[in-house]
């Protein structure tokens, strides 16, 4: 099982890790990155939105940060300086903003207009209010890191969205919202020409302008005034980005935990992969419950009642009594996350499903990662995982 | 300050904003808080603001509609989206054709991205519409996550400063008057005992009070209850000592068992002193349930543990005059 994973990790070359908030989605995108280049190869992380401890051991907390890569240093990674040769790891912190303001810098026509568009409200509101603009701009920064080929592996993570694959789609969307095609119907007798519509879009536009205020609306005409010379650019960029995500060296990774909304999302995000011919590598499961022994919950509730009944004769039945009744519990949630798994199972195969148990504490440093990395690559079985879980006996 | 907090003091105001970090439980809690509400006699309304299933999932119904469907028992539920929220509000101003024509070419998004928050205050001038006619006792609304409460409860003031004049700007100063009064809105804040909703929790509560809107209480999910601790060996001997046999495999699973869960428990107790040192705000914890995949006996269990931790948390608090006399501990 962990070999497939041992294989993604050396073999890969873009690996989009998807799945609902609150799974360990960054951790896990780290932890793959960080496996990548103990096995020496230049492997960067773009993470989005990472807890402040984690992006602080990713040297990603300072402010002037912008959205370049920014090497972590080895020492970090591998403390042991076991690495085979020339390994790295970068990792980067997406701002939506920065990485739209460069795309309109590198298509703009001249910096007249560059400085027009960075200008214009309408576009400073575009990053922080079009919802899909985050997960265009995640797609864009992949292109961008593998078109630079100064990585062999790019792992990202995906913004946390309402339809998780809304990233797929992303850089359609955006293209059409660019294009303003309704828009400029409506503004065509500002820029000369097709004046048939004149009258029922000025009534149109002054009604909106009534109620929405008209400073908005100046802005919205100048913004898609501007920006027509440069949509051109913009389509075929995102084109790019599309057959990107769409090659067969794109990999996505499900990450989820057992929790029943986490695990629907990531068998939805599944169908939708498998529909679309996108390749799965596999599916990593966080924060199971430990499955602490072989034998049966129900003969472990059996004896919790039959010690609950005694548990007012001595000290020993009330502390039988106790005990079976907190393993009883375990192994039925342990059960039941189990039995949750397998649809995810049949919808990642032949990928493999790897299951990680809770760790005792939060990932959120190098020391952590490399314990969630030894977890997912060791060879070990899932109850000698259990074992090693440092607080855990 | 005084905490304080009884069952009538929780929904003291009509509008009830439940809010918390995607995973922990936001969308159960909202039901958590319906159910206990409507058991004591109250009309319920809850409000799905993002066309999510979570709440009709949880009470096993269909999904929502924008018209309101009974759940349970004085529980009534119903979505407002943002889409639908902005073309009822030009409906609503006798420009039913402009909206129409909003949607036939598509330019809601413009609309979104000219004017950002305008989709949040016209779904939360439809929560004050609701509130305004006073069909429902309490509204609970299960607000968009963590990150994206701060700026949906905020998009009032922006918009105030944004739009001078105008109907928007009228219904962004109405919906700020209702999000700003104690006595008509709250926001219930839930996490996890762990340290990264630990942190969102704060900073959020932190955000809201700048925000002058009222938190009312955090409720603190996935808790687990400690266990005897003891090791293979005291475990061998009691049950000798209990007269039964007992595998040394099994002997090391309970040891393991036990351990596992007072570290979590440990763990779990270093989050929560962490809450209470930087909020002065009733902290109430709710259990972690084994057993139920949180359909409705799942509910129904959290609710009676929501209940008695709201007479415990009574019988503890820090009250100005009366001393605890009826000897409840924790």
């Amino acid at each position: 099982m962990s070999t497939a994973f041992v294989e993604i990790v050396e073999n890969s070359t873009t690996l989009v890790c998807c799945g609902s908030g609150g799974v360990g989605k960054t951790t896990t995108a780290a932890v793959i990155a960080m496996a990548a280049a103990r096995k020496g190869r230049n492997s960067v992380v773009v993470t989005i939105d990472p807890a402040r401890r984690l992006a602080h051991a990713l040297g990603l907390d300072t402010s002037d940060l912008g959205d370049d890569p920014r090497a972590i240093d080895p020492a970090l990674w591998d403390p042991e300086n076991k690495r085979v040769e020339n390994g790295s790891m970068s990792a980067v912190m997406l701002n939506a903003k920065s990485t739209f303001d460069s795309l309109v810098e590198k298509y703009a026509n001249n910096p007249a207009q560059v400085g027009r568009i960075l200008d214009n409200t309408f576009y400073k509101n575009i990053s922080a209010a079009l919802s899909g603009t985050q997960e265009y701009m995640a797609m864009e920064k992949l292109y961008e890191l593998h078109e630079s080929g100064a990585y062999d592996l790019v792992v990202i993570d995906t913004p946390p969205s309402r339809n998780a694959l809304d990233f797929l789609d992303a850089p359609n969307r955006m293209t059409k919202f660019l294009e303003g095609r309704a828009f400029r119907v409506l503004t065509a007798p500002a820029r000369g020409g097709m004046r048939l519509v004149t009258r029922a879009a000025r009534v149109f536009l002054r009604t909106t302008a009534r109620v929405l205020g008209s400073e908005v609306l100046d802005d919205i005409v100048e913004f898609f005034g501007v920006f027509e010379g440069m949509y051109e650019g913009f389509h075929h960029r995102a084109a790019h980005v599309r057959d990107l995500l769409a090659h067969e060296s794109t990999l996505f990774m499900l990450i989820a935990s057992p929790r029943r909304d986490a695990l629907e999302e990531a068998e939805f995000f599944a169908e939708q992969l498998r529909e679309k011919n996108f390749p799965i590598a596999g599916a990593i499961v966080n924060r199971l419950h430990p499955h602490f022994t072989e034998s049966l919950a129900q003969a472990t509730r059996l004896r919790s009642e039959t010690f609950t009944e005694r548990a007012n004769e001595n000290e020993a039945t009330t502390l039988l009594a106790e005990l079976y009744a907190n393993l009883a519990s375990f192994q039925e949630v342990a059960q039941k996350e189990r039995d949750h798994l397998v649809r995810l199972e049949e919808l990642v195969s032949p990928g493999p499903v790897e299951k990680i148990p809770f760790l005792g504490e939060d990932v959120h440093d190098f020391s952590t990662l490399r314990l969630l990395e030894d977890t997912l690559f060791s060879k070990d079985t899932e109850a000698d995982k259990i074992a090693a879980i440092p607080h855990a006996q | 300050m005084r905490l304080v907090m009884d069952l009538s003091a929780f929904f003291e105001s009509r509008v009830c904003i439940v809010s918390g970090k995607g995973g922990v439980g936001k969308t159960t809690l909202s039901a958590v808080l319906a159910v206990m509400a409507a058991s004591s006699g109250q009309q319920v309304l809850l409000v799905d603001v993002e066309g999510k299933s979570g709440l009709s999932n949880a009470f096993g119904a269909n999904p929502l509609e924008y018209e309101a469907v009974t759940l349970s028992q004085g529980v009534f539920a119903r979505n407002i989206t943002a889409e639908q929220a902005l073309l009822e509000f030009f409906q609503d101003h006798n420009l039913n054709w402009v909206s129409k024509r909003l949607q036939s070419m598509n330019l809601v998004d413009v609309i979104a991205t000219a004017a950002p928050g305008i989709k949040d205050i016209l779904v939360l001038g439809k929560v004050k519409q609701i509130e305004r006619r006073g069909t429902y006792d309490l509204i609970i609304v299960d607000a968009p996550a963590a990150g994206h409460t701060l700026t949906f409860l905020n998009s009032a003031a922006g918009l105030i400063d944004a739009v001078r004049v105008g109907p928007v700007r009228t219904q962004a100063r109405d919906v700020q008057e209702m999000l700003t009064d104690p006595s008509r809105t709250q926001v219930i804040l839930t996490t996890l005992p762990e340290e990264t909703p630990v942190n969102e929790t704060v900073e959020t509560a932190e955000a809201l009070v700048d925000l002058k809107i009222k938190v009312g209480a955090v409720l603190v999910n996935g808790w687990y209850s400690p266990c005897p601790a003891a090791t293979v060996d005291e475990i061998r001997a009691a049950a000798v000592t209990a007269g039964t046999v007992m595998p040394d495999e099994e002997a090391q699973a309970l040891a393991d068992a036990s351990s596992f869960v007072n570290m979590r428990h440990r763990l779990q107790q270093t989050q929560l002193a962490r809450l209470e040192d930087m909020l002065a705000l009733p902290i109430l914890q709710l259990p972690f349930l084994f057993t139920a995949d949180l359909g409705r006996p799942g509910i129904d269990t959290l609710t009676k543990a929501l209940e008695t931790a709201i007479t415990d948390f009574e019988t503890e608090a820090p009250a100005v005059t009366l001393p605890s006399s009826d000897g409840k501990t924790a």
